[in-house]
């Protein structure tokens, strides 16, 4: 039984899942390494997915969905980072906000302008030469065979790592979300790291829902996202602010995922709760295990005021 | 001097600065010239830190002009006062405990692709190696002591080419020793043709290093001189206005009984190993022990076991004869203990809470601060504090204000403030006059002799000698988590002491 639980194409579509946590979630941890906390991911998911499913849907263009997606979340990461940063608001609040508002406009933009889910063609599954036919352990199925939003997701785990731990940018990001005060007596403008990071996490967000929505499921309907970017949210702690520690996170996921997906269908009598509360419960676990030895930014939440 | 223009003269103008409540600077002229170090003497609150935070661009001034080599120049931002040549250590340090000593400093250049880390690193250790500064620039922060940390600051600033080094307090946190190596790294910058202004409340070190004093008081400047025409006392009256005694009237100790007795004390540090080592120690009513030692040598630890804030491995603690090891700090300071500690911004005070709030963080749950059982009792609450601020001349625009925005002696007064406010049976003061101006370090000294006088039991911890010798009746010194020795004052030098803070036991002094 487990052989055919634990087949090539479960691993291949926990692959395929983990894309939009990873999108979202590196995104994430963009802006809390700078000290700001976006709860608002999971909105501007569902605006993203809804933009480029539309926009793949009138134009035909895939490509193009992913660009509205990209415009979608950057302008809901400027209304986040002014909130959070210029107004200095409550992080906590300002994200549900900001979610609340994704939720409903997605909503009422699709009532209006689609009415009933439509998939679109959205992008399609790219063989890489050579390698998608390995056959050795299902290789070529499980690593080799996606289409180009997964392929993407991956190649940002070792970008995100060089690009915090190696570039100058990086290391703004981390003086600002570990001691403000300190980057600011730099001159460092602690307003414009945290604005960056932020929208540059809301277009990884939007991005994310565009996996979804345009090469995951093709379609898009209300609450298309079902939570997912308030996991991803949690996979960021889970991952203790390091890019190497959310795909672990994001692949524990998707492959629970995939795993609840393929028991069903193979008609196991596990009831789906379970398998859905897993990966909860797993976080969780690991939450509370997890090393103290962590990256996490001191200044998390805090708004910076000179003048301390 | 390398890659940055000269300071000849740097003159402020008239300058003002007001923050809501307070005319924090007011109508101020002040100058540098290079090669001189240029010494700001003031009380706490006078306004020192807030006249250099506008040289380094973190305040704009309200009024007033700045004039580099006789150009009026505009400092809006710190990346404009680096640009100018200018580098602040500040008095709480600005420096990113979990990167690199290199990363630390490349924070903030201009950027490129790539971070150079290699090349910067190697910048450092040319300058390290100039001004004796050693540092290694690959350890992060967090694993450097305070003294090396401030080495940091300087070698950071000198890497960005600062022409003029604003340095503030910078031997508050430092031991004699390392006092003196700072000495010599200033006059080495000197010779460098660069210029340095100099804060310190201790007037023996302003003396010794600098060529001209500016005493402000009130945001205002009391005069200019030359250090060669200074004296301690004629400083002193500059600053607060009024003659200061620098040695107390002392009565015959009044010993009563035994108040605090530790046995075989043993604690781990927070580094994780064992910072205090067996210490036994017994303190007697009405009598002040001075614990002397260089910072990180047990002292911290120690008056921490004693409040309650840090387990013990090992050994008993009594408080008039009742065992109180394993009582709660909460018990602790309800059987009389008080405790002012080193880091009063971390342990003492909260930050975002105002001056009152802060005055009744340990006495919130009962009367007089508390109504109807459960309700804070706002009136009797400010006029404790108002009368607490008045008592300690403590520098605040109101009650309300969030402590965050005093000038740090001032922060210090309040606390002292608060923990002498219940008649405590035994203190524990560790550094009290840390950071704090000469007019309130003779009061603090005062009011800590008038609780001897009281029959308090106190544990005075402090690395400044002067401070030890004037104060106890008996001094006990620390090494390596242990005390080497306790001797009635007397009966030792200043000399010998500091050998035995250098690790001699008391029998070869
Ligand atoms: N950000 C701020 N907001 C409000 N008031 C402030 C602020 N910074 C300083 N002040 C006030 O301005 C005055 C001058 O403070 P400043 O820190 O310059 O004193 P100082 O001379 O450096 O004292 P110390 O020796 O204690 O460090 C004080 O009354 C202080 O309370
Ligand atoms: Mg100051």
């Amino acid at each position: 039984m487990i052989d055919q639980i634990l087949t090539a194409s479960v691993f291949a579509a926990a692959l395929r899942l983990a894309t939009p946590y990873m999108f979202a979630s590196i995104g994430e941890m963009f802006g809390q390494r700078s000290g700001v906390l976006n709860l608002g991911v999971d909105g501007i998911m569902l605006m993203g997915a809804f933009f480029a499913h539309y926009v793949a849907l009138s134009t035909g263009s895939a490509v193009l969905g992913v660009g509205a997606a990209l415009v979608v979340g950057a302008v809901m990461g400027l209304a986040m980072a002014f909130i959070s940063v210029t107004l200095k608001a409550e992080q906590g609040i300002s994200g549900i906000g900001v979610y609340l508002f994704g939720l409903g406009m997605s909503e009422l933009l699709f009532q209006r302008l689609v009415g009933t889910p439509r998939s679109v063609e959205g992008f399609t599954d790219i063989y890489i030469p050579g390698l998608s036919d390995i056959q050795f352990l299902g290789i070529g199925e499980i690593f080799f065979r996606h289409n180009i939003l997964v392929y993407v997701a991956f190649l940002l785990v070792p970008i995100s790592a060089y690009v915090i731990s190696r570039t100058p940018f990086g290391l703004m990001i981390r003086a600002v979300g570990q001691n403000p005060q300190a980057a600011d007596a730099m001159g460092i403008s602690v307003a414009r790291v945290r604005y960056m990071t932020v929208i540059l996490g809301s277009m990884l967000a939007g991005l994310a829902g565009a996996s979804l929505s345009v090469a995951l499921l093709k379609v898009f309907q209300q609450n298309l996202t079902s939570g997912l970017g308030f996991i991803a949210v949690a996979l960021v702690y889970f991952g203790r602010w390091r890019p190497v520690g959310i795909l672990i996170g994001a692949l524990l996921f998707s492959f629970v995922n995939a795993l609840q997906l393929q028991v069903s269908a193979i008609g196991l009598d596990i009831p789906a709760e379970f398998a859905v509360m897993a990966p909860y419960v797993i976080t969780i676990i690991a939450l509370v295990f997890a090393s103290r030895q962590t990256e996490k930014p001191d200044a998390l939440t805090k708004p910076f005021e000179r003048g301390e | 001097m390398t890659n940055t223009q000269r300071i000849e003269t740097l003159e402020m103008r008239g300058i003002v600065k007001r923050f809501p409540g307070v005319l924090a600077v007011d109508h101020l002229d002040f100058d540098v010239r290079a090669g001189e170090i240029h010494a700001l003497l003031g009380e706490n609150g006078a306004g020192k830190s807030t006249l250099m935070k506008m040289l380094y661009g973190l305040y704009q001034p309200d009024e007033g002009s700045i004039l580099i080599n006789e150009r009026a120049t505009r400092i809006r931002s710190p990346q404009d006062a680096i640009q100018q040549g200018i580098g602040m250590v500040h008095q709480h340090f600005m420096l990113v405990p979990s990167l690199t000593v290199a990363e630390n400093t490349a924070l903030g250049m201009p950027s490129r692709w790539q971070l150079n880390l290699r090349q910067i690193a190697r910048g450092l250790s040319e300058l390290s190696e100039r001004y004796n500064l050693k540092v290694n620039p690959n350890l992060p922060i967090w694993q450097l002591s305070v003294g090396e940390q401030q080495r940091v600051e300087i070698l950071r600033a000198l890497y960005r080419g600062a022409a003029l080094l604003i340095l503030d307090e910078p031997t508050a946190v430092l031991t004699p020793q390392e006092v003196d190596d700072l000495f010599v790294i200033l006059h080495r910058m000197i010779d460098d043709g660069r210029s340095i202004i100099f804060i310190s409340h201790k007037l023996h070190e302003v003396l010794s290093i600098s060529q001209r004093v500016t005493v402000l008081r009130s945001g205002r400047r009391v005069d200019t001189i030359p250090t060669s025409q200074a004296t301690k006392p004629l400083l002193a009256e500059m600053m607060v206005g009024r003659p200061v005694v620098f040695e107390y009237q002392r009565n015959a100790a009044q010993q009563s009984g035994e108040r605090l007795r530790m046995e075989r004390i043993s604690a781990l540090s927070d580094r994780g190993e064992l910072g205090l080592k067996e210490v036994s120690l017994t303190l007697y009513g009405g009598e002040i022990v001075g614990l002397a030692g260089v910072s990180g040598n047990g002292q911290s630890e120690l008056a921490q076991v004693i409040a309650g804030l840090r387990a013990i491995k090992g050994g008993s603690i009594w408080l008039d004869g009742v065992d109180m090891t394993t009582h709660t700090p909460r018990q602790r300071h309800t059987a009389g203990v008080s405790y002012v500690p080193e880091e009063r911004m971390v342990d003492g005070a909260i930050k975002e809470f105002t001056v009152a709030e802060n005055y009744i963080l340990q006495d919130h749950g009962h009367a007089p601060y508390v109504r109807a059982g459960v309700l804070l009792n706002h009136t009797a609450i400010r006029q404790a504090c108002e009368q607490a601020i008045h008592k300690y001349e403590i520098k605040t625009p109101t009650t309300d204000t969030p402590i965050k925005s005093l000038s740090g002696g001032n922060i210090q007064k309040l606390i002292l403030a608060r923990e002498l406010a219940g008649s405590p049976r035994l203190l524990i003061a560790a550094q009290p006059t840390r950071g704090v101006d000469v007019g309130a370090t003779e009061y603090i000294h005062r009011r800590l002799l008038e609780e001897r006088a009281k029959g308090t039991a106190i544990l005075l911890i402090s690395e400044d000698l002067d401070e030890i010798f004037a104060l106890s009746d008996r001094i006990a010194v620390m090494y390596e988590g242990r005390i080497v020795g306790v001797m009635p004052r007397e009966s030792v030098t200043v000399r010998q002491i500091g050998q035995m803070m250098a690790g001699a036991t008391a029998d070869a002094v």
